[in-house]
């Protein structure tokens, strides 16, 4: 049907599920064709453009709370007469929003030449008869593209042609979804032959495909070719498709036509697009700044009210000595009662703290270069540090509930090694190249040819000195090696080397460059293990294969490949040997192979694959069968027939092989370890002591992903492992999870549960059933998703995080394909491996090896966690300390006709800016509950602060609460001191309601700086200097300020009220015991939680103190800092006098090697263990 | 540690950057916080007692001359229509009281603390910018021009409502009055009278051609070049009363200083005996609640009488050394469990 309709001309651009591509956009010439538009290929990450910058950016501050709080504050005090000037909260908003906007600014240049770059490329596109070199950017749907070796793709083509005959080319999708094999992509025989621009330049084709979307795997079309007036529809899938990002491998050159372009090509729909991440500390200072809103109307509501209640008697309202004028006699009650509340308002409005927002970002900003400077979490061996893309989310990694990784790459190097095998009941290792058997070393003393086989060239003979014989020893390991070297679907590609793609023009030279790429990582181990042995497979071409035994080749005729697949798990080649033998071979998993077997040793390798699969090696059972001639013709027959059946192919195909696969002959098994980063299973371990759950997410098969699973530590042995694999339908689905459901619930409460799932079973699950799955998974302590689309990894996350709970999720990957989960995530973590940095681009936080987790997430989010939300808390602390006194003073001038001001209005602008704020922006830069070794070697104080526990609804009421007490005792202390109404200076002279705003004034910004100096921990010269800094500060401010007729300042009101009152020994006093007075009962409290209630943070401080860890471990400890520290710890012991030395010298040693200079993660000591 | 010349990624090993800068580590715990406690509770109770005790010392004698009931000496002077009222409040003294003495007028609910009433003033006007003579600043209204629209020097709300009740002291040595003198000077802060408030300068030598062309506030009899007839120096806005008053009191219930009383026979305080005080009664309070008083006071080097101080020192001393006696009980009891986890 709608093939009609194109040639009508009638296709709406957007409705249409489809779209037309004309290839090289030779539209129809006749009728009145009205072409698509689609999307030109720029890839556009990048947030603003310069115009729409401003606005846009306005517009996006304006929506945080505060900021649009502050411009309403700021409107108001324009348009109203009011106590304060406008300038006090214009200024700090200004201040606020330019840095914002600048550092966002800054930000968005960086995406923008990014995108350049990209954008930008040269790409080669055949326009007019000849090939054109333009950008990127500027390649149209329907234009012709010429891609070289090793390049990328620019947009998504359809293959119209290689330089290859039969127009296939391989390519890898490494940086789409992390699989690093090479793949065969094919085009249309009628277009395979147009190898030339000439050539392309006649061809007459029009593609049609659905419109856009994210699979990766699915894509449908056709293409018709018209061939002399005749046209020819050929359908065409994914294998026609080379995706945008993937990359051209061992094919000179390809055309292919442009179907996809830009941000509709699928690696750009894959890519989520970037939302603000908000963290969890983010949301609550929000909910705080509500409260506090609600605080403020209050406030100012009462105030007002009581305003009203006051002047009903006139003698209040209008005393003769203040009379009011005309107009404000007159003016409406209403608008006056509107006026007075938003005069109140703006009075008090400073009890929102502006300048928190300020502090927050800087202290985020600056914060979050340790992260880049730590040297633990530096990799030496690639020279690359932590990278810190966004620093809005540091103080989320202290909250992380569940951890979500990748496996390719992320848990593992991503790199196979071939390790043991077994052949004919005799165990081997490889040794340096060597196959050793089992209980003989390299260098046997009595050198009986222990190993047995070893190929060398001639030139390496003399190089390497070895004892081996240069034979097979037996018949059997010679078999197996080239069982192994031959029954594979490895391709090779021989880098730097630009001779036409023909391998046996090599076949002699044996070039060293030779590189395997396979469907596979394992087969690509195996094939180079047996190369290292003697064994080299140099090459298939057509259906011959060579291999090379000791620098002999043979070639071997492939007659037929009995595909792997899933259900089957073993796959198998049947070959003709040189000697016109027939033989199958098979390799599969050991269940998929052992049973078939009829002949060799079939139970010493059952013992030896179960002993590989206990060291965490991936195995594979190899197998062989001779056929007769008369076997083979039926063998062959019946394959054919299956093949080409037109009806239940499938089912047909698996009745051959089974029948194929059978009476083998077992020659042994391999092991091959996909190998683990470096600490993986520590990191791990340390990981779910505090309390994370760890999920793994891969594109990988099953069986590679539970072997990995397991050896990794993520899955135990002890371990009870549920499935949910292979479900086809909803019910079935439905059912497999209530019967996991059931065995979780029947089996003890002290068996772990693991749980495995794949990707189809898993968008099953998750469509109808969604509730039951998160009940599984919640009593899993380990997931395992297998098989993930990177949009399913995606989804799983979401899934997560909106559950009920809404733990904070964070996410890990190193690939393109882990981009959509990275930035879903509440934190997303880029891997800097070998697939691109397509997700370090797209991460949060970029590190080099998984290990180093451990340290960013117990360590590095501990430390900011606890910065920020005492950063947050004190902040509103302090600003209602700052703001209470003001609304206590209206009740002694009877909420005025105009409200009264306590304090002078450059105090009041300043306190927060100037007087109040460095000390907390160096604690919170600063700031170590706890040494980091011990909180690296104690995961478990992880837990302490889960569940955003600093910054619980109690601990803010706490804070909130002693904000007002403190602001009570200033004021009602100032009070009864001048209230009194004697004179408190030695001549008798009086003082004015300045000196009582300033006396307020000076107790709150002492008490309010050592009520932080009391939550300091960690006390650096930073700390001191700012602490003490302050306090100075304020009184040398105050006495230039109020030493200095400010000319151009309309009153003086402040000139010498700072010196009047501090030539007062009354003041003295005063300060002193109010200053006391508020901090008396902070410290008794603090004294009594901790040794009546103690948090196991505060115990490992003990424990640190008795130790003096602090000092012995700090690199450059100055010897007083040592004595300062054993002084203390001295003083502590004998005040406790119960402090034995013994025990502490014991725990000392305990954590030993966690404080020595090999700075590894730790192993966990017992006493963690038992406690968790 | 790496090769200098070549550009690594290898952050720097400092103990900034490796966040292990050396730091002292305080912990609160009772090992330090009990004898803390102990000390600071001691010394507070050491300097509560003292400042208690040198509280003690300062007489105070107040007297409220309001005249609300009836048969109080200045009740006639309430009354509206009365002008220039007189009226005599007398008072006796059984012991000497120690000088320098210091002579205050009080003011209750009265609230000098009204933002509008604060603001009332023009700082320019009173450093003697005659510029400021013919406009006054706005936040004078409606205090900046009389009804024929003359500017009013010195303007606003504050001046216009200057404390005018003036007093005399005698003691009444055998019937007869003996003056006991007043000193004026050195009531308002140094500052002010020296720096901050400044007349204007004389016009051809007359000080009040310099207000030509205003007029004076509305409430005051005299204009500020005539507030003080007896001292030429002591007009303007640098009359000291003037000073006084314009340093406004911050709670609605203030005393400001009226006279010391340093000079003569009376140098070393007054003695026992009978005394007369004359005031000229011209200030309205009733009409707001307000009361009027009289303070006879001397000082300590820590000011007037203020018991406030020294009890709060009391109370918290003892509050800290109770505590600490409570945590040294609770510890004795409890042990302070935070071993069991070694």
């Amino acid at each position: 049907m709608w093939l009609k309709v194109r040639y009508l001309g009638f296709d709406p651009p957007h409705q249409s599920d489809t779209r037309t591509v004309y290839i090289a956009n030779k539209f129809p010439q006749h009728g009145h064709y009205i072409p698509q538009r689609f999307a030109d290929n720029r890839i556009i990450s990048s947030k603003y453009t310069i115009w729409n910058f401003i606005p846009k950016n306005l517009f996006e501050q304006f929506r945080r709370i505060a900021n649009f709080y502050f411009l309403i504050i700021f409107l108001v005090q324009l348009m109203i007469d009011t106590p304060t000037s406008p300038i006090t909260s214009g200024l700090p908003l200004f201040f606020v929003i330019t840095v914002t906007a600048i550092k966002q600014g800054y930000e968005d240049w960086l995406r923008h030449k990014a995108d350049n770059e990209v954008n930008g490329a040269p790409v080669f596109v055949v326009r007019s008869g000849s090939l054109v070199q333009t950008r990127s950017k500027n390649i149209r749907v329907g234009d012709i593209v010429r891609v070289a070796k090793d390049e990328t793709f620019p947009a998504d083509l359809v293959l119209l042609s290689s330089d290859r005959a039969e127009g296939t080319c391989h390519i890898t999708t490494t940086s789409l979804d992390g699989e690093t094999n090479l793949k065969t992509h094919y085009s249309v025989p009628e277009t395979a032959v147009s190898q030339s621009v000439s050539r392309l330049e006649s061809l007459q084709a029009v593609v049609e495909c659905q419109q856009p979307e994210a699979d990766l795997y699915r894509f449908v079309g056709r293409i018709t070719v018209t061939q002399q007036g005749e046209e020819i529809v050929r359908p065409l899938g994914p294998e026609n498709l080379l995706l945008r990002g993937a990359r051209l491998k061992n094919t000179k050159e390809i055309f292919g036509v442009a179907v996809y372009t830009g941000m509709e090509s699928k690696m750009a729909l894959n890519y989520k697009c970037k939302s603000q991440k908000r963290s969890a500390v983010e949301k609550s200072m929000n909910t705080f700044l509500i409260i506090y809103l609600g605080i403020l109307l209050f406030e100012a509501i009462l105030s007002t009210i009581l305003k009203y209640a006051w002047q009903a008697e006139n003698k209040w309202d209008e005393p003769f000595y203040n009379q009011k004028t005309d107009q404000e006699r007159n003016s409406s009650q209403i608008l006056k009662f509107i006026s007075d509340f938003l005069a109140f308002l703006v009075l008090y409005n400073f009890i929102i703290p502006i300048s928190l927002y300020v502090t927050v970002e800087m202290q985020k900003f600056l914060g979050s270069f340790f992260i880049g400077w730590d040297l633990d979490l530096y990799h030496e061996e690639s020279d690359q540090k932590a990278q810190v893309n966004t620093s809005d989310l540091n103080e989320e990694l202290g909250q992380v509930e569940y951890v979500f990784t990748d496996k390719t790459g992320t848990l593992t190097e991503n790199e196979m090694q071939f390790r043991e095998c077994s052949i004919n009941g005799i165990k081997y290792q490889e040794i340096n190249g060597k196959l050793i058997p089992e209980g003989m070393t390299e260098d046997s003393p009595d050198g009986a040819v222990p190993c047995l086989v070893r190929f060398s060239s001639a030139g390496e003979d003399s190089v390497y000195k070895s004892k081996c014989v240069y034979t097979f020893q037996n018949k059997e390991e010679e078999l197996f090696l080239k069982a192994v070297s031959l029954c594979h679907t490895v391709q090779i590609s021989y880098d730097q080397v630009d001779g036409p793609g023909d391998p046996f023009s090599h076949a002699n030279g044996f070039s060293p460059q030779m590189e395997y790429y396979a469907s596979s990582p394992d087969e690509k181990a195996l094939v180079e293990a047996t190369k290292r042995m003697g064994v080299t497979f140099i090459g298939s071409h057509g259906e011959i294969m060579e291999i090379k035994t000791f620098g002999k080749a043979e070639k071997y005729k492939l007659l037929h490949v009995l595909e792997f697949d899933a259900d089957r798990r073993r796959m198998s080649v049947i070959l003709q040997k040189p000697s016109g033998e027939k033989v199958l071979f098979t390799k599969g998993a050991e269940s998929a192979v052992l049973p078939y077997s009829t002949s060799g040793e079939i139970d010493k390798t059952r013992v030896h694959v179960d002993e590989f699969a206990l060291k965490g090696l991936r195995t594979l059972v190899v197998a062989c069968r001779h056929f007769s001639a008369d076997e083979y013709q039926e063998v062959d027959r019946r394959l054919h027939e299956a093949r080409t059946a037109l009806q239940q192919r499938e089912e047909r195909l698996v009745e051959v092989f089974n029948f194929i696969e059978k009476d083998l002959e077992l020659l042994g098994a391999t092991g091959v370890e996909d190998k683990l980063q470096d600490k993986v299973q520590e990191t791990i371990e340390s990981l779910r002591l505090a309390g994370i759950k760890v999920w793994v997410l891969t594109g990988d098969k099953h069986e590679t992903a539970v072997s990995v699973s397991l050896s990794c530590g993520h899955f135990h042995r002890t371990m009870n492992i549920l499935e949910l694999v292979k479900q086809k339908s909803d019910s079935e689905c439905a059912e497999q999870l209530r019967r996991l459901a059931r065995r979780y619930n029947t089996s003890s409460h002290f068996t772990q549960h693991g749980l495995v799932v794949d990707g189809a079973s898993l968008s099953l699950a998750l469509r109808e059933h969604e509730k039951l799955f998160m009940e599984v998974c919640k009593n899993c302590s380990a997931v395992l998703c297998c098989r993930m689309a990177p949009l399913q990894k995606a989804k799983v996350v979401r899934l997560l995080k909106t559950s009920p709970e809404k733990p904070i999720t964070l996410a890990i990957g190193d690939g393109a394909n882990d981009v959509s989960m990275i930035q879903e995530a509440h934190v997303g973590i880029g891997i800097m491996g070998k697939e691109g940095r397509q997700a370090v681009r797209n991460s949060d936080y970029a590190i080099a090896r998984f290990k180093f987790l451990a340290k960013l997430l117990l360590v590095h989010g501990h430390f900011y966690y606890i910065r920020i939300a005492t950063l947050v808390q004190y902040f509103f602390y302090k600003n209602v300390c700052f703001i209470t006194p003001q609304f206590l003073y209206q009740f002694f001038c009877l909420f005025s006709q105009q409200v009264s001001t306590l304090y002078d209005s450059v105090y009041l602008t300043l306190y927060n800016i100037c007087f109040t704020s460095l000390p907390i922006l160096v604690y919170s830069l600063f700031e170590q509950l706890v040494h980091p070794h011990v909180l690296q070697s104690k995961p478990a104080l992880y837990r302490d602060i889960s569940k955003n526990s600093l910054l619980s609804f109690k601990t803010f009421l706490y804070w909130t609460f002693l904000g007002f007490c403190h602001a009570f005792i200033f004021f009602f202390g100032s009070y009864t001191l001048m209230g009194e109404d004697t004179t408190l200076m030695g001549n008798g002279q009086m003082f004015g309601n300045w000196t009582f705003g300033t006396l307020v004034f000076t107790v709150m910004v002492i008490t309010v700086t050592l009520k932080l100096a009391l939550e300091t921990h960690f006390w650096t010269w930073m700390n001191h200097f700012v602490t003490w800094g302050s306090i100075a500060f304020y009184f040398i401010f105050s006495l230039f300020y109020g030493g200095i007729i400010w000319p151009f300042l309309h009153t003086q009101d402040m000139y010498f009220i700072f010196v009047q009152l501090l030539s007062s020994g009354s003041a003295w006093f005063a300060i002193f015991i109010i200053v006391i007075t508020c901090l008396f009962p902070d410290v008794i409290k603090k004294v009594f939680y901790r040794h009546l209630q103690p948090t196991s943070t505060q115990k490992s401080q003990f424990i640190e103190a008795y130790q003096g860890i602090g000092c012995v471990d700090s690199m450059c400890c100055f010897s007083e800092g040592q004595n300062a520290c054993s002084r203390l710890g001295r003083l502590v012991e004998r005040m406790m006098g119960r402090c034995d030395p013994a025990r502490a010298t014991r725990s000392w040693s305990d954590s030993d090697t966690f404080f020595s200079n090999d700075r590894s993660i730790l192993t966990l000591s017992p006493m963690e263990v038992s406690h968790c | 540690m790496k090769n200098e010349g070549e550009a690594s990624e290898q952050p720097d090993n400092t103990a900034f950057t490796q966040q292990q800068l050396p730091a002292w580590q305080p912990i609160l715990s009772a090992g330090i916080v009990i004898p803390g406690f102990l000390i600071i509770g001691l010394a507070f109770l050491g300097i509560g007692i003292g400042l208690f005790l040198t509280s003690q010392t300062i007489q105070v004698l107040e007297m409220d001359y309001t005249g609300v009931e009836k048969d109080s000496p200045c009740f006639q002077c309430t009354i509206q229509s009365v002008q220039n009222c007189t009226c005599e409040v007398t008072f006796s003294l059984s012991a000497l009281f120690t000088g320098p003495v210091f002579f205050y007028y009080g003011l209750s609910n009265y609230f000098q603390n009204f933002r509008k009433y604060g603001v009332s003033k023009d700082y320019y006007q009173l450093t003697g910018d005659t510029q400021y003579f013919k406009s006054p600043r706005d936040v004078c209204f409606p205090y900046s021009h009389d009804s024929k629209n003359n500017p009013i020097v010195p303007c606003g709300a504050i001046a216009n409502s200057m404390f005018n009740d003036t007093f005399e002291l005698y003691q009444i040595i055998n019937g007869t009055k003996k003056k006991v003198p007043l000193d004026g000077k050195g009531i308002s802060w140094w500052t002010d009278f020296n720096i901050k408030y400044r007349n204007p300068s004389s016009v051809n030598g007359s000080f009040a051609s310099a207000f030509d062309g205003t007029v004076k506030p509305i409430n005051w009899p005299k204009a500020a070049y005539e507030l003080d007839l007896t001292d030429p120096n002591n007009n303007g806005f640098l009359n000291q009363d003037f000073l006084v008053w314009m340093r406004r009191a911050a709670l609605p219930q203030f005393r400001k200083l009226y006279r010391r009383i340093t000079e003569g026979d009376y140098a070393g305080g007054l003695p026992a005996g009978n005394y007369s005080l004359t005031v000229h009664y011209n200030y309205p309070v009733l009409s707001f609640d307000g009361r009027k008083k009289l303070v006879f006071s001397n000082v300590s080097w820590m000011g007037g009488k203020n018991d406030f101080l020294g009890i709060a020192y009391l109370v918290v001393g003892s509050l800290c050394v109770v505590m600490s006696v409570v945590m040294l009980i609770v510890y004795a009891k409890f042990k302070f469990s935070d071993d069991d986890d070694a």
